[in-house]
């Protein structure tokens, strides 16, 4: 079974159509890499993936069981929301850690809150607070911050910045994590340690839909890559579409971009 | 002693201190959560809330804040003719509203500065409204707003000179009474009362100009982004 199924996904703006109907599924363990030109709708669905936005149309699944659908989901309670959203955890282009915290507590803050929700908080809090930290130090590690685990996100690289968003991200144990144009706001020399951690994440089985611009990476990362433009998937495939593109539109992006 | 001696005086002021000390730390305890209501209010997605207190507001930032003390210190007794409360309350709640609406642009602007990546990295995160507010917005809020705050509660130490007109104008009224008897009291009520409001029409009539004004600069300032 798909760990993540998406079906007819619609989302407009105004009168502007974002995406004009979505499909695909993902496996469990792979990497998803979506592809496409500015404005075609790429970050759109990511965000709808996350709860950000709302499609109009549509249904998603996780694990075969409808965790979204347009045509009843009009109002969700926030409680409700929140339980579907953190089947994802999203990484952000420009990061957005918060800036007042260090980077310790940035991982521990999310799970130290949803810990409150569990019945026998009150009674374990100092256990509970406990193991969420020593988890958050094993994850600091594997992205590696540890050396760092003390400063302040201003103190930071953006290359370390993200590798701690990364690390955030994974804390609260997402089945599916997003990553939108994770190096976009990078110098290129800080994207390989940004670059290296996906790697790591891929090798450790980790199921990830990466919108990207890095073509290189997303070949040899990915084991599923979709093509978007102008709000419809107009190719999906292995990596192998990227050297043998079918679609005129597909042909002339990767043209462009060996430029 | 004589009442002109150095120490006489400081003795004098520092009396006066402590009533002003006061009148400062209410103002602020009750103004700063009660500005925080207001900031809600007016953003509130409930459009008639949002409507009466951002009119709420536009009159009080558009009136002096002499005019509203004297309007609630002697409004009800001129009214009513009754005396509903001490003169000092109607100073107190004329500085408490007053500053609370200042005090809620502030909280405006600085809710506003605090970039929309971060409510939205607390709600991938699984955190709650109220969660969200307090562990990750309000702290930025408080870094961003210190400035504008300083600025306004150094107004407030000033603007606690103003009670003195309070206390000058009780002094006079009752020089004048005995002067005039029941003749004051029927100016009092019927030509003292309407052009005080009155007073505030043109006050609000200007500072709206102003208000129109800035915005128009802010409009015209609007085509490039810092």
């Amino acid at each position: 079974m798909s760990v993540l199924e998406i079906k007819d996904f619609k989302k407009s703006f105004g009168k502007i159509k974002v995406l004009k109907g979505i499909d695909f599924t993902l496996e469990r363990g792979q990497a998803l890499s979506i592809i496409g030109s500015s404005g075609s709708g790429k970050t759109t669905l990511l965000r709808c993936l996350n709860f950000l936005e709302q499609p109009e149309e549509g249904q998603m699944f996780v694990d075969g069981n409808c965790i979204f659908d347009a045509a009843v989901d009009k109002n969700i309670k926030a409680k409700d929301l929140r339980q579907r959203q953190l089947n994802f955890g999203l990484v952000f282009q420009n990061f957005n850690l918060f800036p007042q915290y260090t980077v310790l507590d940035n991982v521990c803050l999310a799970p130290k809150m949803l810990a409150k929700e569990s019945p026998d908080f009150h009674r374990n809090k100092k256990e509970i607070y406990a193991q969420i930290e020593e988890n958050a130090r094993k994850i600091i590690e594997r992205v590696g911050m540890t050396s760092r685990i003390d400063m302040y996100p201003c103190q930071l690289s953006g290359g370390q910045q993200q590798r701690v968003a990364i690390a955030r991200a994974l804390a609260l144990n997402p089945k599916i994590l997003c990553f939108d144009e994770p190096t976009s706001a990078l110098d290129p020399e800080l994207t390989g340690e940004v670059l290296k951690v996906i790697r790591s994440l891929k090798d450790g089985d980790c199921t990830m839909v990466i919108v990207t611009h890095e073509m290189n990476f997303a070949k040899e990362v990915s084991d599923k890559i979709i093509f978007m433009d102008d709000g419809i998937i107009t190719e999906q495939g292995s990596p192998e579409i990227l050297d043998n593109p079918k679609s005129e539109r597909l042909k002339e992006f990767l043209t462009a971009f060996s430029q | 002693m004589d009442p002109t001696s150095l120490s006489a005086v400081t003795l004098n002021l520092l009396r006066g201190f402590g009533t002003t000390f006061a009148l400062f730390a209410i103002t602020l305890i009750a103004a700063i959560p009660l500005g925080l209501i207001i900031t809600f209010g007016s953003s509130s997605r409930i459009k008639p809330i949002a409507y009466i207190v951002r009119t709420f507001v536009w009159i009080i930032r558009g009136t002096p804040l002499l005019l509203q003390i004297l309007v609630l210190v002697y409004g009800p007794g001129l009214v009513f003719k009754v005396q509903l409360y001490e003169n000092s309350i109607g100073v107190m709640i004329a500085f408490i509203i007053n500053y609370a609406c200042y005090f809620s642009e502030i909280f405006r602007g600085g809710i506003e500065s605090v970039p929309r990546g971060q409510k939205e990295a607390g709600f991938v995160l699984g955190m709650t409204k109220s969660q969200i507010f307090f562990k990750i917005t309000l702290m930025q809020v408080i870094k961003h707003i210190i400035p504008p705050m300083g600025n306004e509660i150094i107004t407030l130490v000033k603007d606690t000179s103003l009670v003195r007109i309070v206390g000058a104008l009780m002094f006079m009224g009752t020089q004048h009474k005995e002067i005039l008897g029941e003749a004051f009291e029927y100016v009092g009520v019927n030509a003292l009362i309407w052009p005080l409001f009155y007073s505030a029409v043109f006050y609000l009539a200007f500072c709206g100009i102003l208000t129109l004004l800035f915005s128009y600069l802010e409009k015209k300032l609007s085509y490039f982004k810092i």
